[in-house]
């Protein structure tokens, strides 16, 4: 298990104080000057030793996407939105960050900032999410009241940050639809490329960044890259905020090392699973857009980008789902593809229609109303919706299906004999 | 998801404008983006709207439109894109049960069942009273601590239908519940005490 | 930059800035779209133009991306580009399955049917398999958008060009789409009629049966039509226009795509007013007996005519050749009076102060193409919405790609793009002719500056004068530049708006008042004094004939409308549908407009008429086809000869530029475009059914409600 000194997000839980002076007691802001008088190239050269890779669910890394933003500040302004649109069913961790560690994020803010040459930064946070909102904003005045930020701020490099409130789509957060959205626009993905380092909020070069991603960022360089490289496992370095819903004994947030096992996981921190592991069904391992694993990978898998990779599915927002034997797989599965079909923007054709007529034909077969014939078929319109959108939420609508139809066609197969008998009685 | 269209001409109000609080409140928020990107603003002036009207008014529309130098339909494609915008009335509570599969998982029925009784049979329709309607959203973000819905700007969170019919029938009766877990718990550790950070604590 | 791309096994070159979709058309490969359009910008949403770019893990939406974005494979090999293989193939099947799901199979009842993109690629990429998709399809509610565009919902696709072109060509932002996911709508604001002069072009963009024309709804199929090509004549851009007719009839009006001169553009009084080419139409020569119409035979009504000219003298004669006449009965009328001996003719119904020389100094010279090119543009006394509704597109379109400075002296109007107004009055010109208004310092900075003239500068009483002012700015901020186009270099930045179709062919051919004639005030002046006794309208609808006093009328044209109100014989003519004609548009281009229809009843060619007519009246016209008129018209105005191009700047030559106008005092009234309603500005469009339901709900319903 991760010792407590290895962990970044020591007020996960909120048992101490938000506040600035509590946030500086747990380490926050501490000579954040030195931090940034290492130089934006060095910032983002160590950011690229640690190995940090995305937390907001693509796991792509953040050095490297940082380093794609112009070396220097033309007549465009730079600018760093951060993506608190935290929507990912069975992802609840930014907002533990925001509500408990504000401050933490602040500053991670304001040193990526600086790195990437940006004087302002915008965190997009989920409409939903208001409290946070207003905890999150509380932080902020605190940060400018002491003039850790600001115009003329103690660190010698102006930085504004705003939060900006989205209105309830989960769409947001996609990084181009979320520039459209903070540019007071429906939230509609844009076509890469251009990509946002280049063309991103009004135009201007921008780097999108999960709220874990940057908060991270500021204990990263105190404690050295090696340090974060050397927990987890080689290319899945570091902790990770783990979420672990569904049936377990005790559902909670957790920071973890990268690449523990599942089975670990859920034992040590989520009291099990309910009734015990054996009467596990399946697990989504990395928010709901990632297909589910039966109980026979679970027992070994580990929980990491590569990992979960090479078992068909991914680690995501490392949102652990889990399913006991009770569970209604089908249905289960079913709410996910209404839950596409309802965030699908509208913007491109086969996410538009495709997440509809998954629904449709999922609907059918939680209640076994369909043939054998027709999982082929669902699953081929699964593959024409997949790699063909404009943005993501195409292929995270059809992952869960494949990964039904891949683990659970018994079920769909048995679902439909049984309905097919007792319409013969 | 249904249609989202605004209510019909005979619910509307002839007029909107923002209080002088909420002008304010505005002035801040569209001084938060550059010159010239006023429009970036238009989300957060429909906030203001709803919260002051409890819903978005088509008047309230046109307002905000010509504030931002919008067309018209730029803000109703926006109104009518988030679905926390309300374009009809709402009850004086609006209870959001959030039903995707994590809460459904643990129990969200019960949920829906427990507003089913308490509020109105259907959802989006007023309960008798006036002060409340619910609704089924999708994921709220709170998934470790499923079921829960939202009342307001507030998350009830770790719910079963008893503890939701005891929440509702508390609101009603003009009490404010303490927001978060309602299970005991301070927030998103482990029931009964975290395994984690224990010695930061 | 160009860069080579193998594209389905052929190596090409494809300039960077271009889409992949165009460099695939460029190597000859079909590709399908929906949403991509080549003069809107970039949707990329309906998928159906997947390609293959080998070793990328993913199909590419080909008009998504740029040339430049394409990067050689990594041994240094041009990128390979399939529009054809079978993942291509797959692909494309599996979105139009997609767009066919909620799509009705309603073809036989669509109006889009036979033309429709969607169904001319579900021939190539729709299954054979229609039993795949087993749920109810989705219902939409229709959209009221006016009365010129007929929506069925449910058959959209949501590929969002009407909202783009709304957006960005016809700035009228009032289109969008609302809701999200399946259930996206395309509508209007609270289903406001779409209110642009340019509404219709959305039907053609459409590229399923969502929008199409209510005026046409359910009256011929695309087989059933004869097309012709044609030039169109409510404005005096002619813009490019196919007339498919089916018998006699003009079923309907669409654009032909032009890049100098209506992109691909008509206004929508261009493409509707075409019912007014079947009302009040005059079909059988008349002569007034007793107060009274009376039908009587061509060689009788000649008679009645020829009697009176040889009743009357020349001084007392005269003749007005209206907005909408081809060159060809120009030519003819002219050659008619100048063999009567009559000076008194004019073509300047308006009252226009224009020469008929220089020539340069009535063209639009900068020409269409050449505002693309303006970073500095003075209007004067016009209303371009109103009066050429698809060039005011195209200054709309040079303020978005070039954002030019646009400056008005006149009334002001909501031009759809931001004008800085300096000033209603005339006298404005004066201070930017002398340098002190800081407008002539913008000019003289831009290295591309122009003006237009519209009709509210120059149809007035001290029109010669104004016209003086704006020659003066012309040549004092460099707007005279070198010779030749504006793609070559060249640049003439003085431009007269004229609004007659017919207007720069009759100057062309000298239809002004000869030495000693009177002009259309003149003429009326005299008919109201008992001076002029016999007057010959050509089509002219648009004077005060109440000021025709008690002299003999004679009308040739088309409709029942003021002069053949006010005539004492009346001929019936051809519309510009129904005769094959010449065209001089106000750059000067001269264009053909083939016969599509005969005209209706004993109706015939205009020309064919006065050249009858010469004959009863002992001065026969020497030419007995059109053909001869013709080369009768290249002999007197030799441009004639070369059709399809505007005229090719000079270079500055003080000689013109000193002899445009007449210096003068200017008056104090506002400089306002005599245009008080777009949609019924001549006889054809006054007959029109259509066009008088877009005032009543556009201008006179708009006026009223602003009244109150």
């Amino acid at each position: 298990m991760l010792a407590d000194k290895d962990r970044i997000f020591t007020n996960l839980y909120g048992f101490g104080d938000p506040g600035l002076e509590a946030a500086k007691k747990r380490g926050a802001w501490d000579n954040t000057k030195k931090l940034l008088e290492l130089g934006p190239s060095e910032i983002v050269e160590q950011i690229k030793k640690s190995g940090l890779r995305g937390r907001g669910g693509a796991g792509f890394p953040t050095g490297l996407k940082w380093s794609f933003m112009p070396k220097e500040v033309k007549e465009r302004p730079h600018y760093l939105v951060v993506n608190a649109d935290e929507s990912e069913p069975g992802t609840c961790k930014d907002r533990d960050i925001m509500r408990h560690d504000p401050h933490i994020l602040i500053e991670g803010c304001m040193v990526a900032s600086f790195a990437m040459r940006a004087h302002a930064c915008y965190i997009y946070v989920r409409g939903e999410f208001i409290r946070e909102r207003e905890a999150l904003q509380r932080a902020v005045d605190e940060a400018y009241a002491a003039r850790l930020i600001g115009k003329n701020n103690v660190h010698g490099w102006d930085f504004d940050l705003y939060v900006h409130h989205g209105a309830g789509a989960y769409i947001c957060g996609e990084e181009t639809a979320l520039l459209e959205s903070l540019e007071g626009k429906k939230g509609q993905p844009r076509m890469k490329p251009p990509f946002p380092a280049n063309v991103g909020l009004y135009g201007c070069p921008t780097t999108v960044n999960n709220v874990e991603s940057i908060a991270v960022g500021p204990t990263i360089l105190r404690r050295g890259a090696e340090w974060f490289a050397g927990l987890g496992r080689p290319n899945n370095t570091g902790t990770k905020v783990f979420c672990i819903s569904g049936h377990v004994n005790k559902p909670c947030n957790v920071e973890e090392a990268m690449g523990i096992p599942l089975k670990e996981l859920i034992e040590k921190h989520a009291g099990g699973v309910r009734g015990g592991w054996d009467n596990l069904l399946a697990v989504i391992p990395g928010g709901s857009s990632v297909p589910l694993l039966p109980k026979s990978i679970c027992d070994e898998v580990l929980m990491d980008f590569d990992s979960l990779k090479a078992v068909q599915s991914g680690l995501g927002t490392a949102a652990v789902i889990v399913m006991d034997k009770s569970t209604d797989v089908v249905k289960a599965i079913q709410r996910l593809s209404y839950f596409y079909k309802h965030e699908s923007c509208g913007q491109c054709t086969p996410c538009r229609e495709g997440t509809g007529w998954m629904w449709r034909v999922m609907t059918r077969m939680q209640k076994g109303q369909s043939t054998p014939a027709e999982i082929d078929l669902l699953y081929e319109v699964t593959k024409q919706v997949e790699g063909h959108t404009i943005c993501a939420l195409g292929d995270a609508a059809a992952w869960p299906i494949q990964g039904l139809i891949r683990h659970f066609r018994p079920e769909l197969e048995r679902r439909m004999a049984e309905r097919n008998k007792m319409a013969a009685e | 998801m249904s249609l989202r269209r605004l209510a019909p001409d005979e619910m509307q109000p002839q007029s909107f404008a923002f209080n002088a609080q909420n002008e304010a409140r505005v002035a801040r928020e569209i001084a938060k983006y550059p010159a010239g990107r006023q429009a970036s603003a238009v989300i957060a002036m429909l906030w203001i709207g709803q919260e002051q009207e409890g819903w978005v008014t088509k008047p309230m529309i046109e307002a905000i439109a010509a504030r931002l130098s919008m067309p018209f339909i730029r803000v109703l494609e926006v109104a009518s894109f988030y679905t926390m915008f309300n374009l009809i009335p709402v009850g004086e509570h609006l209870v959001q049960v959030c039903t995707t599969t994590p809460c459904w998982l643990r129990g969200s029925d019960d949920v829906v069942a427990a507003c089913k009784k308490h509020i109105a049979e259907k959802p989006g329709e007023i309960s008798p009273d006036g002060k409340f309607s619910w609704m089924e959203v999708e994921c709220l973000g709170a998934c470790v601590n499923a079921p829960m819905l939202q009342i307001g700007k507030d998350f009830y969170e770790d719910l079963d239908g008893p503890k939701t019919e005891a929440l509702l029938e508390a609101v009603r009766s003009g009490e404010t519940p303490k927001p978060g877990p309602q299970n005991g718990r301070r927030s998103s550790e482990p029931m009964g005490g975290p395994v984690a950070l224990k010695e930061v604590q | 930059m160009a860069r080579k791309l193998i594209i389905d096994g052929q190596e090409i070159e494809a300039d960077d800035n271009i889409t992949l979709l165009q460099a695939c058309e460029q190597a000859g490969a079909e590709v399908p779209r929906f949403c991509y359009h080549e003069r809107l910008s970039v949707a990329g949403n309906c998928r159906m133009c997947l390609v293959e770019w080998v070793g990328a893990p993913k199909l590419q939406a080909s008009c998504s991306l740029q040339v430049k974005d394409i990067f050689p494979n990594k041994d240094g090999t041009p990128a390979r580009i399939n529009t054809n293989s079978p993942i291509v193939k797959k692909g494309r099947e599996g979105v139009m399955e997609f767009l066919l799901i909620n799509h009705p199979l309603d073809c036989p009842i669509c109006d889009q049917g036979g033309e429709c993109d969607l169904q001319d690629e579900a021939m190539g990429y729709g299954r054979a398999a229609f039993d795949r998709f087993r749920e109810n399809k989705r219902a939409v509610d229709n959209k009221y958008m006016g009365p010129l565009i007929k929506t069925v919902m449910t058959r959209c696709i949501q590929c969002t060009r009407c909202v783009r072109f709304a957006t960005e060509v016809a700035g009228v932002p009032e289109l969008g789409a609302t809701g999200r996911g399946e259930d996206v709508e395309i509508t209007t604001y609270l289903e406001k009629a779409f209110a642009s002069e340019l509404s219709g072009n959305v039907v053609d963009l459409c590229p399923v049966g969502a929008l199409t024309s209510r005026p046409y709804a359910f009256n011929a199929r695309p087989w059933e039509l004869r097309k012709t090509e044609s030039i169109d004549v409510m404005d005096a851009q002619g813009c490019n226009i196919r007339v498919d007719t089916r018998g006699r009839e003009v079923m309907r009006v669409l654009p032909r795509t032009n890049d100098d001169v209506n992109e691909e553009w008509i206004s929508d009084k261009t493409r509707h007013a075409r019912d007014g080419l079947l009302r009040q139409r005059l079909d059988k020569p008349y002569v007034k007996k007793g107060g009274k119409f009376v039908a009587v035979s061509w060689p009788e009504a000649f008679a009645a005519i020829a009697a009176r000219v040889a009743a009357t003298t020349p001084e007392k004669m005269a003749a007005i050749a209206g907005d909408l006449c081809a060159a060809e009965e120009i030519k003819a009328l002219k050659d008619l009076m100048t063999a009567l001996g009559v000076a008194n003719i004019d073509c300047r119904q308006d009252g226009a102060k224009l020469a008929a020389a220089p020539r340069a100094g009535y063209l639009f010279n900068s020409t269409i193409p050449g505002i693309d090119a303006a970073d500095a543009i003075l209007l004067i006394g016009t209303n371009p919405r109103w009066e050429a509704p698809v060039l005011n597109a195209r200054i709309r379109k040079a303020w978005l790609n070039g954002n030019p400075r646009i400056a008005n002296v006149g009334v002001a109007h909501d031009l759809t793009y931001p004008v800085e107004q300096l000033g209603e009055r005339a006298d404005v010109l004066e201070a930017i002719a002398s340098g002190s208004h800081p407008f002539a310092q913008v000019l003289k900075d831009a290295k591309r500056p122009m003006l237009i003239l519209g009709p509210g500068a120059i149809a007035r009483a001290d029109g010669a004068a104004v016209l003086k002012l704006a020659a003066k700015i012309a040549a004092e901020t460099g707007m005279i530049g070198p010779a030749g186009t504006a793609e070559e270099g060249g640049w003439n930045g003085f431009n007269v708006l004229s609004t007659a179709a017919s207007r720069v062919a009759a100057l062309d051919l000298g239809f002004v008042p000869d030495a000693g004639g009177r002009d259309v005030a003149g003429i009326l002046d005299g008919a109201s004094k008992g001076e002029i006794e016999f007057v010959y309208l050509l089509g002219a609808d648009e004077i005060d004939t109440k000021k025709l006093g008690s002299a003999f009328v004679i009308y040739q044209g088309t409709h029942g409308d003021a002069g053949a109100h006010r005539a004492d014989v009346i001929l019936p003519g051809a519309a510009y549908t129904e005769k094959s004609g010449l065209y001089a548009n106000f750059e000067g281009r001269v264009q053909l407009a083939e016969r599509a229809a005969f005209p209706p009843g004993e109706a015939k060619e205009d020309w064919a008429i006065l050249r009858a007519l010469s004959e009863v009246l002992g001065k026969r016209l020497p030419y007995d086809n059109v053909d001869a008129v013709r080369h009768a018209i290249v002999a007197a105005a030799p441009h004639f000869a070369t059709r399809d191009a505007a005229p090719r700047h000079p270079g500055a030559d003080p000689a013109i530029w000193n002899a445009v106008g007449t210096e003068g005092a200017v008056g104090a009234a506002p400089l306002a475009s005599p245009i008080t309603d777009f949609y019924l500005t001549n006889p054809i469009a006054r007959a029109s059914e259509t066009m008088a339901e877009c005032s009543r709900l556009f201008v006179s319903g708009a006026a009223k409600l602003a009244a109150e």
